[in-house]
């Protein structure tokens, strides 16, 4: 269950980012989370709704882009989606793809933010 | 009144600040010429009991070795590679289920790197958590042994796939649970194409020897590679 830890790493990198925004609220924060991270992103939901609690991100939900395994294939000589995490072949003709391009991401992208009211 | 709502960028790594620390970690180890294998594997493959035997083997090769270990209570592993007569030092993590490269920093203060030149580190055992955790190693090991069924590496693809080497541990045992070699080795190589594997039983002794010498081929290439 590291995705406790993960999710209070998120919780750091956010808070940061708002506090260098005079305190804007957050309202959303967009992860990217690779299928080969070794995270899962139930999990991940579950650890955040614990952890969240007093900080800047009572009210943030996490909008999570799930990034699927992709693999350069030495055959097709371009980059296409892996059979699974389980086989490291490309899922086109099958053959056997050791470099994965993508699906280890573990990245926070971007958030919503609203900014502070400002007193006219 | 409409409410502001903005999209802000940021693309920052989740674990940026391990992987800060991992860094200057691998920078410190590199300028000392010290070689850092980290070993990861589930709970009872046989992590400890390689290393017992592969310190104090190393040591009588005259190799300065130190090792760290990790667990979440007990200080029972660092006292059983104590025996070794080399430097070990606990890292317990309470209830945290994975090392991380801070708790690699802290545990090994005060230690002169001039004087090592190789450092194990024995990971937690879980086949998760510590996949995503860089700890500033050279090489990272995942243990497996012939007690645990073939499908190991289908089941935990991740860790199999940061990983750079499988060591198939407790080899003694191989033909009394009829561990399928052939198996394994095509599930590794499902999950982690090339993958290089290496067979051993610390208890009898088998491959031991081939396994130290592998272990120094890989430190003189790691010294002649510049950082």
């Amino acid at each position: 269950m590291h995705e406790l830890s993960i999710a209070l790493s998120i919780i750091d990198i956010a808070s940061e980012e708002s506090r260098a925004r005079d305190d804007a609220v957050i309202l959303a924060v967009h992860l990217k989370i690779g299928r080969m991270s070794g995270v899962v992103i139930e999990a991940l939901q579950s650890a955040f709704e614990l952890a969240r609690g007093e900080t800047l991100l009572a009210d943030a939900e996490l909008v999570i882009e799930d990034v699927p395994v992709m693999v350069h294939c030495p055959k097709c000589n371009c980059e296409q989606l892996a059979d699974s995490v389980q086989s490291l072949c490309c899922s086109v003709c099958g053959t056997i793809s050791p470099t994965i391009t993508q699906g280890c991401e573990l990245e926070v992208v971007a958030m919503e933010i609203e900014p502070e009211e400002q007193l006219q | 009144m409409t409410k502001l709502t903005r999209l802000v960028e940021v693309r920052t790594k989740i674990l940026k600040e391990n992987d800060v620390a991992a860094r200057r970690l691998r920078g410190r180890f590199h300028d000392h010429d010290v070689f850092v294998v980290s070993l990861v594997s589930s709970p009872g493959s046989g992590k400890t009991m390689l290393l017992e035997h592969t310190l104090a083997m190393m040591r009588q090769r005259g190799q300065r070795v130190a090792a760290l270990v990790g667990d979440l209570a007990t200080e029972n592993d660092a006292a059983r590679l104590g025996r070794a007569n080399v430097p070990v030092r606990q890292i317990t993590t309470g209830t945290v289920c994975h090392l991380e490269a801070e708790m690699v920093e802290t545990a090994m203060e005060g230690w002169e790197l001039a004087d090592l030149d190789y450092l194990f580190i024995e990971n937690v055992g879980n086949l998760v958590c510590p996949a995503t955790y860089d700890l500033g190693e050279d090489l990272r090991l995942v243990l497996f042994s012939t007690t645990e069924g073939e499908d190991k590496p289908l089941k935990y693809p991740t860790i199999f796939n940061t990983a750079d080497v499988t060591v198939i541990t407790k080899m003694d045992l191989a033909e009394a649970v009829e561990f399928d070699a052939q198996a394994a080795e095509r599930n590794i190589q499902a999950v982690r194409p090339g993958m290089q594997l290496i067979k051993v039983s610390a208890k009898s002794g088998f491959q031991m020897q081939s396994w130290l010498e592998w272990l120094e081929q890989r430190k003189a290439q790691f010294c002649a590679t510049p950082t």
